[in-house]
């Protein structure tokens, strides 16, 4: 580990000013300590923001959630306004990680969170979005948990998080502060597809701070759930998972909301299967139709092939298990 | 057979060091505090292949706190003596920091040492290395490899070719890493000449005579201590090269070192259970009776030392087949050397019998338990003798009424429960009862309470506790009144604590020790005038609850603390040894039957084992409440075996992929449902004296093949390969 500051802040605006000095924030600390360890990050300077006033959940106004940044991972599980609406982020949560990774680790920073391909945590392999320009290690090869979706020539990692594939279908929103102020950003614009610059993964600027994640009012009921496909029953990051909340009225689904895990470089919002299922029956039929669209585009490497037909299993599974067998 | 009563030996213990290990107080290798120590860190290889071309160690030196950067350039030339005792292969082994040669991925090139830790670890971060790297060959798949050994009954060509039923199929196993929770870890301090190292090891002898072997200094001038292993699996029974490198740090700072290998490390320099690539032909009859089998199987070696493994026994002696063929080979890779890892052959070769038996049963429409009974042999077809002990018929019949085998529709995907196809599955675990020449010391102390001592290890199974029950009842005394003592080699010489060998034979030597200690004492109190027992016949006289006295006559007697006060002894001691013979007219094997019950979710390729039963057939059980702990993990190992574990290499460039535990799976706590061990009470006294046939290894045998069965039975999808994986299945 490489040596570094280290300071703890207790106001927005002491912390702003820290990591526009070229601070790096740290909370739980979960993803960022291992890395340092491994010397794949080398930060300099760190600010603890963990008490910094962010540990809430809070309506607003308009029928939503906001999830302040430093709530704990097994915090917002257990929110009963949390598993009342919005089931999915529960279970997504509780599908993460361990228990004791889940008391530590905050919201903010699990949709910070890095990569797990084994190339990239590893400094003596070659990876572009570590080391811009060294080239991709993965491509060519170990590849079984990489990205089907999304991919560049430059890097194939996934984004590991389970709960922002909850926030992609829910089309949540990233607030920011910074030395400019707040900011707001849609979930689909914050986690970056590696494209030619692998290395940057959020559409965040120094010093800014994720403060929430906000959740938009949905109408109600709403049915939704998170399937999460792995190797082992737990603690283990996904192959494939899906993300699916729905809306039913007068027989017709109305609103559809499905994401992908573990086969995206960023969470996969699924717009595709969404439109086949807006503004029809509920049946088998259906769901298997549905799913059917859900790898489009999809370029499988040698050890990964396997999640085309996965991931449209998972996402028809999950369809079945939070729309019915009607 | 001991005349003494068995009260300790057989009752449900629970472990003597348990509390130790629970409140954090036992001593693991690297928790002892050794004053002055200072810390050293390995800088391992980034190629798999190649010459090193240049170091600079300029930036690392820079770091406060660091005390020297060892490399090939400035390390002093070792001896590395032949070493024929701590289990070196045939070979060369690697010698640490003596040339520029790279010879596998993550071999050891430098050593930073510090006065902590963490500057050590930053400081060798920061040693550069240059290399001339050349293209390492790692891949084991399609390479015809080197034979080995051969063997051959019959004929089974001839055979093969006559039979009415064939199966011709091929295997592949992925390389496993033993993954113990304790990192290999070792602290090393110089006085003069004399070397003391606090190792994990599950062999403190081999360490000292390797330790002895690389400084070329007299092994008497080694000493190794090492009370508390955090689990092993096998990969403590070599001494490695990190050893070496903190007796080297340690001499060359002045002070004494501590040197712990990162997780990411344990993939390096330490072992794993080998790579396989296995072709099994099977011919049967229509009755199920197996004529022929042809093994050939392959496993992967490095290219400076051969690997051997006990990977031919099965196929000469599991089932009464006539003609057998064997001819095993080994690839020579750009690799660090395998090591035995929890039933080492055993597991690897019975997957592959046991899921071509199960495929020959589902062929002939035979149950696969009654196929594998219609194969019991009545002797050892390879030796021709007799088995001391086989219980293998049993095993399954009790399995079978305890798992509920008859209620199984043998039709393969026939089960459902929502989404998951149900399926069983069986198979035939065995592994051979080893023994060595094993000593042991008591003493008894005038207070009435004994310590007996070996230089054995415990890497989990138990041996303290194990060794202090058979200690307590062969001296008479509670089981709080004995304290054992394991782990330096200042104690009587004990082997290896692998193959399943420890249990029997310093068990055995523990109990010849505490037999002598107690007849002398005996002896004592017949020949002296003022004991009530004066005259008695020894052999009439026991000891129960710390008091001698005539067997039928238990008024008469006196205490060992009234022994030794009125003749003066502060207290007895005595020297005892168990040395099996070279030879035993007997096959000596322990047997298991293996029923899982797994559900497959079809759809998402996912498998999940929802119980196992296991009945042992391990002859007398000491501790059985260690047994247990021992087939649960053999178990949960067997687990893993089939459906997780796999040491994945990157053929480009040798590196080891997944060194981590997030990468490389185990089950984890929510795997582990339902695990149930049952044991036939057994007793084997043609094995060794304390009747015992070994059971830690044992334990992980067909395991992998009864789950692989089972996925089979649930899902109609045969699987050759280990792990079983999602894409396997979908």
């Amino acid at each position: 580990m490489y040596p570094f500051s280290y300071t703890r802040v207790s106001d927005l605006r002491t912390a702003v000013q820290a990591g526009s000095d070229g601070g790096r924030y740290i909370a739980g600390g979960t993803t960022l300590v291992d890395l340092m360890r491994e010397t794949v990050e080398r930060p300099g300077k760190l600010v603890d923001i963990s008490a910094l006033p962010l540990r809430e959940v809070t309506a607003t106004k308009g029928g939503g959630l906001r999830i302040g940044a430093l709530m704990r991972m097994a915090e917002v599980a257990a929110h009963p306004t949390v598993r009342a609406l919005y089931a999915v982020i529960s279970q997504a949560l509780e599908l993460s990680a361990s228990a004791q990774l889940r008391n530590m680790a905050t919201i903010g920073g699990n949709i910070m969170q890095r990569t797990r391909c084994t190339y990239f945590r590893d400094v003596t392999a070659s990876c572009n979005r570590r080391e811009p320009g060294t080239g991709c290690a993965a491509r060519e090869g170990f590849n079984r948990t990489h990205a089907i979706l999304g991919t560049s020539e430059q890097c194939v990692a996934t984004h590991p998080s389970d709960v922002a594939v909850a926030f992609a279908a829910l089309e949540a929103t990233v607030h920011l502060l910074g030395p400019a102020g707040e900011r707001t950003v849609a979930f689909s614009d914050f986690l970056l597809r590696p494209d030619n610059t692998p290395q940057r993964e959020q559409s965040i600027r120094q010093g800014e701070l994720i403060t929430a994640v906000e959740v938009p009012a949905q109408p109600r009921p709403l049915r939704s759930g998170y399937v999460k496909v792995r190797d082992r029953q737990s603690y283990e990051f996904a192959l494939t998972s899906a993300a699916v909340a729905l809306h039913v009225r007068g027989g017709v689904i109305q609103v559809a909301k499905v994401a992908a895990g573990g086969v995206g470089t960023v969470p996969w919002k699924l717009s595709a299967v969404e439109q086949r299922l807006i503004g029809q029956r509920p049946s088998e039929a259906l769901w298997t139709q549905a799913a059917e669209v859900a790898a489009d585009g999809a370029q499988p490497l040698a050890h990964n092939n396997f999640k085309v037909e996965l991931l449209k299993r998972t996402v028809e599974r999950q369809l079945r298990v939070v729309g019915g067998t009607r | 057979m001991s005349p003494q009563p068995q009260k300790a030996v057989g009752s449900p213990l629970s472990r003597v060091d348990g509390r130790l290990k629970v409140t954090g107080k036992a001593a693991y290798a690297v928790d002892h505090d050794i004053p002055g120590a200072v810390h050293a860190v390995v800088v391992d290889s980034s190629i798999a292949l190649g010459r090193i071309t240049g170091i600079d160690t300029s930036a690392a030196e820079a770091c406060p706190g660091v005390l020297k950067v060892i490399t090939h350039r400035n390390a002093p030339r070792l001896v590395y003596r032949d070493n024929p005792v701590s289990n070196n292969p045939r070979g060369r082994r690697l010698r640490v920091f003596q040339d520029d040669q790279v010879l596998f991925f993550g071999q050891p090139v430098a050593a930073v040492v510090a006065t902590t830790l963490e500057a050590a670890q930053h400081a060798a971060s920061l040693v550069e290395v240059s290399y001339e790297a050349r293209q390492p060959t790692t891949d084991l798949a399609g390479r015809p490899g080197n034979p080995l050994l051969n063997y051959a009954r019959g004929d089974a060509e001839a055979a093969l070719a006559s039979a009415e039923v064939r199966l011709d199929r091929e295997f592949h196993l992925a390389r496993n890493h033993h993954n113990p929770i304790e990192p290999h870890a070792t602290i090393a301090r110089w006085d003069g000449d004399k070397l003391t190292l606090w190792d994990k090891t599950q062999y403190v002898i081999g360490t000292q005579n390797e330790a002895a072997a690389v400084f070329g200094i007299p092994v008497e001038n080694v000493r190794v201590i090492s009370p508390f292993v955090g689990g092993a699996f096998g990969t403590g029974l070599r001494t490695w090269p990190h050893v070496a490198i903190a007796a080297l740090a340690a001499r060359e700072v002045g002070r004494p070192v501590k040197l712990a290998l990162s997780r990411r490390q344990m993939y390096f320099t330490v072992g794993y259970r080998p790579r396989y690539e296995y072709k099994l032909r099977l011919g049967a009859d229509r009755q199920g009776r197996v004529t022929a089998m042809a093994h050939e199987p392959t496993y992967e070696t490095s290219n400076h030392e051969t690997f051997w493994e006990a990977t031919l026994f099965l196929g000469q002696m599991l089932y009464n087949v006539p003609n057998v063929s064997q001819t095993l080979r080994t690839v020579s890779l750009d690799v660090n050397t395998p090591l035995w890892m929890r039933g080492p052959g055993f597991s690897s070769t019975s997957f592959c019998i046991e899921v071509a038996m199960d495929e020959l049963a589902h062929e002939l429409g035979i149950d696969p338990v009654e196929l594998r009974l219609r194969n019991e042999p009545t002797r050892d077809l390879s030796t021709g003798q007799p088995f001391s002990t086989r219980r293998l018929r049993e095993c399954f019949r009790v399995g079978a009424r305890e798992f509920g085998w008859d209620r199984r529709n043998p039709k393969p995907r026939s089960t459902r429960d929502g989404d998951w196809l149900i399926g069983t599955g069986v198979a035939t675990g065995c592994y051979d009862t080893n023994r060595a020449r094993a000593e042991a010391h008591a003493r008894l102390d005038a207070n009435g309470t004994a310590v007996v001592q070996s230089a054995a290890s415990d890497a989990g199974p138990g041996t303290y506790t194990s060794m202090t029950q058979v200690a307590a009842d062969a001296l008479g005394l509670a089981v709080r009144e004995v304290e054992f003592r394991l782990g330096d080699t200042l104690m009587p010489p004990a082997p290896p604590q692998g193959a399943s060998q420890l249990m029997a034979s310093v068990g055995s030597a523990v109990q010849d020790t505490c037999d002598k200690l107690r007849q002398q004492a005996i002896s004592l109190a017949v020949g002296d005038r003022r004991s009530p027992l004066h005259g008695v016949n020894p052999d009439d006289v026991v000891v129960i609850g710390g008091r001698l006295q005539v067997k039928d006559q238990p008024a008469r007697g006196e205490t060992y603390r009234q022994l030794l006060a009125r003749n003066n002894l502060t207290h007895l001691e005595a020297n005892g040894l168990y040395n099996p013979e070279a030879e035993s007219p007997y096959s000596m094997y322990a047997y298991s039957a293996v029923f899982a019950e797994v559900g497959v979710d079809v759809n998402l390729g996912l498998v999940r084992v929802r119980r196992m039963l296991s009945v042992y057939d391990a002859g007398r059980i000491i501790s059985p409440k260690l047994a247990d702990s021992q087939a649960v993990g053999g178990m949960v190992g067997g687990i893993g075996m089939a459906l997780l574990e796999h040491t994945v290499t990157d053929h480009r460039d040798g590196r080891i992929v997944n060194a981590n535990l997030a990468d490389y799976l185990v089950p984890v706590n929510a795997d582990i449902r339902d695990l149930r061990a049952i044991y036939l009470d057994g007793d084997d006294r043609k094995a060794d004296p304390i009747g015992v046939k070994g059971l830690g290894e044992l334990v992980k045998v067909g395991v992998a093949p009864a789950i692989a069965n089972a996925v089979f039975h649930a899902t109609g999808r045969r699987v050759h390969e280990l792990p079983i994986t999602a894409e396997a299945l979908l």
